[in-house]
């Protein structure tokens, strides 16, 4: 029984799971679905009857009979300190904050009224780290909830960063706390798509846009044949930077590092936007009529002097499967030669 | 033959390679498996020399080489001894060793003599020529290093007639202090290891675990869980691979007794672990053990390299089928590893870091397999309980916490040391009649027990019988058994600082509230001492302590207020004191205190002026002094050496 409302989930589900399939919001700042249960930032604590302390929803299996409150005085009163002791830590920089608009912690003041700290005190001071063309890591805001450290180890595979030092020095570090480049790290980001907070900010995008400003287009990234799909943010008809989504049916929240940073060909001043012809020294632009009108002739040329087995199409990965098919076609169907493969087939 | 566990002859077959269940007996009672009166009087003949009795003639020494004795000069009387009773001529008769822990450190170092347990206190080098040429040669007491009761002014010659041992009752520390930590010879000749044969050879797995659970011994690393409940839960759980550790990570300030017992008697806890691994179907075992022990560290690794050797680890114990390797693992220094999960998390090469509980270490702890972790102690008592029965042990202590409970006595109390003693007894006959009170005569103020997750209890909590339920009732917990004593010139608001400190530093930094808010208390703490506090601090301090009680993750953070909590409820008027005059009632606030020279008492001596480092103290001889308040850097100087006591802390 959740805040009165009797609610059947499957055995082994917790608190959490039980209140949100029941549309109950609890606030969590640490727990992810696709991640292990962490239950280190104690914002989903809830109160169980008979229970000594305040439990965390998120790491508590339900049982037969539990009656829970999730917004009991008691838990309102202990989430509202937390708030405040994360806020205490943390820089009061929501107004220059790249994350403002889409920060839990900014959720959660707003939602729970904290408009301040009470605590006052020392503060964590760590130089704003951004030596790298991708991330910029800035410590202070952490509220070092493993996220990150989680998705490095379990989704990528790569424990890149972990915890150093502990209690109140406690800090999220690649080894040695090394810089980002200097270590291993592979820049997929996917660390920045699930810090709750400014600690972890894509830099193409920083300075950029308010997160309300942009329009969100999603479209199949133009990198390989995985077929990954993402949200091109564009404020004023430029794509200023990617932002993955869980409604992406191959890869989920999940990008590589071309996905994630690679945008930058779009607006990029040497793209081709003509196709040029070569004339003996010189690339001239030309009309796409003469162009393929051009290359029409080559092929026709090579192929009643050579024979068709005499072209081989190389098709990339960066084409759509449609454009790819096409192509298959137009060797086989339209040049008559089995010459085809695909830069992908390693 | 050299010891108890070498072959007494060729036709003796017990080897590693050839196990026998018979052979703890016949090292007690053999030879049995052929008969040979030599042999068989030179085992009992090696039995009374490991432990003495009187009138076969044979006697020992033993040094005690626990870390107190031990630096203060116990380790180097060893070879005093050896040498000096060769020089003085004296047989094969009279051996030396070193011992376990004796328990009464304020007296150490400490020499026993075997078999009359005579008791000689702080033993120097110097005195070594005497006790081997009036004791051991004329046998005659050497006087001046005896024991004398200081209520009193009694003789107590031996280590039974002293007030300290006659009210405790020793099980798990029976041994410690009279047998050779590094020899498992002695602890066999102590009777060790026949609880593990009984076991083996005449109980299963299932009769051992009812006596256990009939002993109703609880775990005595603090939080007093039922052992024969973990036990059983880890028994009927499902894996792979069952796993038993030994929780050795002893880390609370003010607590020695799990030291002393790996010291000590390092095979008691081989041989609970050995029956533990026997009940739940066990093969691997681990001692996860602090690194600042090097000496338990060291005597473990002797202890199982001894036990490996007689066949009492490895595979097919005692040929009764059981296997059980045991390894050692060593802490890297961070208290929040004595929590469980941390110290499964750190064995595996993690952080350690307290885990999810759910599923229980029980069922999913070390490698996610089945595993049961107990303390030092909870090891030690369990041969005890196979020994005796269940019902034994459950007949000592209080309805709902049986057996003794160790005790590491610390701070002003007068006899400092280890203290073995059956739950529900009180807190005033621990103090004062085992601890012989207060140092110098001094009023008790209030003990800290439990740690820092326990609680400081005042003067009217001493008829408090010990035990899990009442200690946790009063705001305190038993923790591993440390007991702090401070007297009048101990300031409270001190004492939560130094506490509240340590876990401030030891949070892991996991969740929030610990790692966020103990620093938060922290700070207001260090600004009340500094007479900076205002009156709101006081419900800051009880509510933010509350919602750190309440929304931890693990014990460390759950139980960290507690030492604020209860100062706050029971010594509440020294923070008002701090807050609102500004004064530090027993004067250790550096911060808040003042030196003033009493001009009536002055006699002019200048020696407070001597050593004052700042040269804040000005005067005339044979005139009064004067201290110059800005100048003073209050390090209490003077007041030390000022021996006509006119310098006035306040």
């Amino acid at each position: 029984m959740i805040n009165t409302r009797e609610i059947t989930v499957q055995e082994g589900s917790t608190i959490l799971q039980a209140a949100r399939k029941a549309g109950i919001y609890i606030p969590t700042l640490c727990e992810d679905p696709e991640l292990t249960p962490w239950g280190g930032c104690r914002l989903c604590i809830v109160e169980v009857r008979g229970a000594k302390n305040l439990p965390a929803s998120c790491i508590t299996p339900v049982r037969q009979g539990m009656v829970v409150e999730t917004e009991s005085p008691a838990v309102r009163h202990a989430r509202r300190t937390l708030i405040e002791l994360l806020l205490a830590n943390h820089p009061e920089d929501c107004l220059a904050c790249e994350r403002t608009g889409e920060c839990v912690l900014q959720d959660m003041a707003y939602h729970y009224g904290v408009r301040r700290t009470s605590f006052a005190g020392k503060r964590r001071s760590y130089e704003i780290e951004n030596g790298n063309p991708f991330i910029v890591r800035d410590m202070n805001k952490c509220i070092i909830c493993g996220l990150c450290v989680r998705v490095c180890s379990e989704i990528a595979g790569l424990s890149i960063i972990d915890f150093t030092n502990r209690g109140f020095n406690t800090k999220i570090t690649p080894a040695m706390d090394l810089p980002l480049e200097k270590s291993d790290c592979v820049f997929c980001g996917n660390c920045v798509a699930v810090c709750p907070v400014g600690a972890l900010a894509e830099k193409p995008i920083w300075g950029q846009g308010r997160r309300w400003e942009v329009k969100k287009v999603r479209t199949v990234c133009p990198y390989c044949g995985t077929g990954c799909s993402f949200d091109l943010n564009v404020k004023e008809n430029r794509v200023i930077g990617v932002s993955s989504t869980t409604e992406a049916a191959v890869n989920g929240r999940w990008l590589c590092v071309k996905g994630r940073f690679g945008f930058g060909f779009i607006h990029h001043r040497e793209r081709l936007q003509m196709p040029l012809i070569r004339s003996p020294y010189l690339f001239s632009k030309v009309t796409w009529d003469r162009a393929i009108d051009v290359a029409v002739g080559k092929f026709k040329a090579i192929k009643s002097k050579y024979g068709p087995e005499a072209i081989g199409i190389l098709a990339s990965a960066r084409c759509t499967n449609e454009e790819n098919y096409l192509l298959n076609k137009f060797a086989r169907a339209v040049i008559g030669t089995n010459n085809i493969d695909h830069c992908a087939r390693l | 033959m050299r010891s108890l566990i070498d072959k007494c002859c060729d036709e003796c077959k017990h080897s590693k390679e050839t196990p026998c269940s018979d052979y703890v007996i016949c090292r007690l009672e053999g030879p049995i498996c052929h008969s040979d009166q030599v042999c068989a009087a030179r085992r009992r003949e090696l039995l009374v020399r490991a432990v003495p009795q009187p009138g076969f003639g044979w006697r020992k020494v033993l040094v005690c080489g626990g870390l107190t004795c031990g630096s203060a000069g116990a380790f180097g009387l060893l070879h005093v001894f050896r040498g000096e009773m060769e020089r003085q001529g004296l047989g094969e008769e009279v051996s030396v060793a070193l011992s376990g822990c004796m328990g009464f450190c304020e007296q150490g170092p400490i020499v026993i003599i075997e078999p009359d347990k005579t008791f000689y206190r702080r033993v120097t080098a110097e005195d070594v020529a005497d006790i081997v040429s009036t004791h051991l040669k004329d046998n005659q007491l050497v006087d001046r290093l005896l024991y004398r009761d200081p209520q009193t002014d009694a003789v107590c010659p031996t280590y039974s007639e002293i007030p300290f041992y006659r009210s405790q009752m020793k099980i798990v520390l029976e041994h410690c202090g009279f047998i050779n930590p590094e020899d498992i010879g002695d602890y066999i000749a102590a009777g060790g290891y026949r609880a593990l044969t009984k076991a083996l050879t005449g109980m299963s797995p299932e009769e051992v675990l009812s006596e256990v659970k009939k002993s109703g011994l609880r775990g005595r690393g603090g939080a007093g869980f039922p052992t024969g409940r973990k036990w059983e839960t880890a028994r009927k759980a499902t894996g792979k691979q069952r796993y038993v550790i030994c929780n050795a990570d002893e880390g609370d300030p003010g607590a020695f007794m799990d030291r002393a017992v790996l010291e000590g008697n390092p095979h008691s806890v081989l041989e609970g672990m050995l029956l533990c691994a026997y009940t739940v179907g066990s093969s691997e075992g681990y001692i996860y053990v602090r690194a600042e022990y090097p000496l338990a560290v060291q005597r473990l690794r002797i202890a199982i390299e001894q036990a490996e050797r007689c066949g009492l680890l490895g595979e097919n114990i005692l040929n009764c089928g059981l296997d059980f390797n045991l390894h050692i693992n060593e802490g890297a220094g961070a208290f929040v590893c004595g929590e469980s999960t941390a110290l499964m998390a750190s064995i595996e090469g993690n952080r350690g870091v307290p885990r999810i509980k759910v599923p229980r270490s029980t069922e999913k702890g070390l490698y996610r397999q089945p595993t049961v972790l107990n303390n030092v102690e909870t090891f030690a008592n369990i041969p005890k309980i196979i020994t005796n029965g269940g019902e034994w042990y459950a007949s000592i202590g209080t309805e709902r916490s049986k057996g003794t409970k160790i005790f590491a006595l610390s701070g002003k109390v007068r006899n400092t040391g280890l203290v073995e003693v059956p739950m529900g007894i009180s807190l005033r006959k621990l103090i004062f009649d085992i601890g012989g009170g207060i140092k110098g005569g001094r009023q008790f103020k209030a003990l800290q027990i439990g740690g820092p997750s326990g609680g400081s209890l005042p003067e009217d909590m001493l008829e408090l019988a010990i035990d899990y339920e009442s200690l946790t009732g009063a705001g305190a917990m038993m923790g591993s058994g440390s007991i702090v004593v401070m007297d009048e010139d101990n300031c409270m608001v001190n004492m939560a600082r130094y506490f509240l400190n340590f876990t401030e530093r030891e949070s892991c930094g996991k969740c929030t509230p610990c790692r966020e808010g103990t620093t938060r208390m922290l700070e207001t703490l260090e600004r009340i001492s500094r007479g900076e506090g205002s009156l709101g601090d006081i419900p800051f301090l009880e509510y933010l302590g509350g919602v750190i009680k309440t929304t931890s993750f693990c014990g460390l953070g759950t139980s960290a207020p507690n030492p604020v909590l209860t100062t706050m409820s029971y010594f509440r008027s020294e923070y008002l004191r701090h807050i609102n005059d500004k004064r530090c009632p027993a004067g250790e606030c550096v911060a808040l205190r003042q030196f003033v020279i009493v001009t009536e008492k002055c006699t002019g001596c200048g020696a407070c002026s001597f050593v004052c480092p700042a040269k804040a103290i000005t005067g005339k001889k044979k005139k009064p002094y004067r201290i110059d308040q800005d100048g003073c850097i209050k390090c209490a100087r003077c007041y030390e050496v000022c021996k006509p006591k006119a310098i006035l802390r306040r």
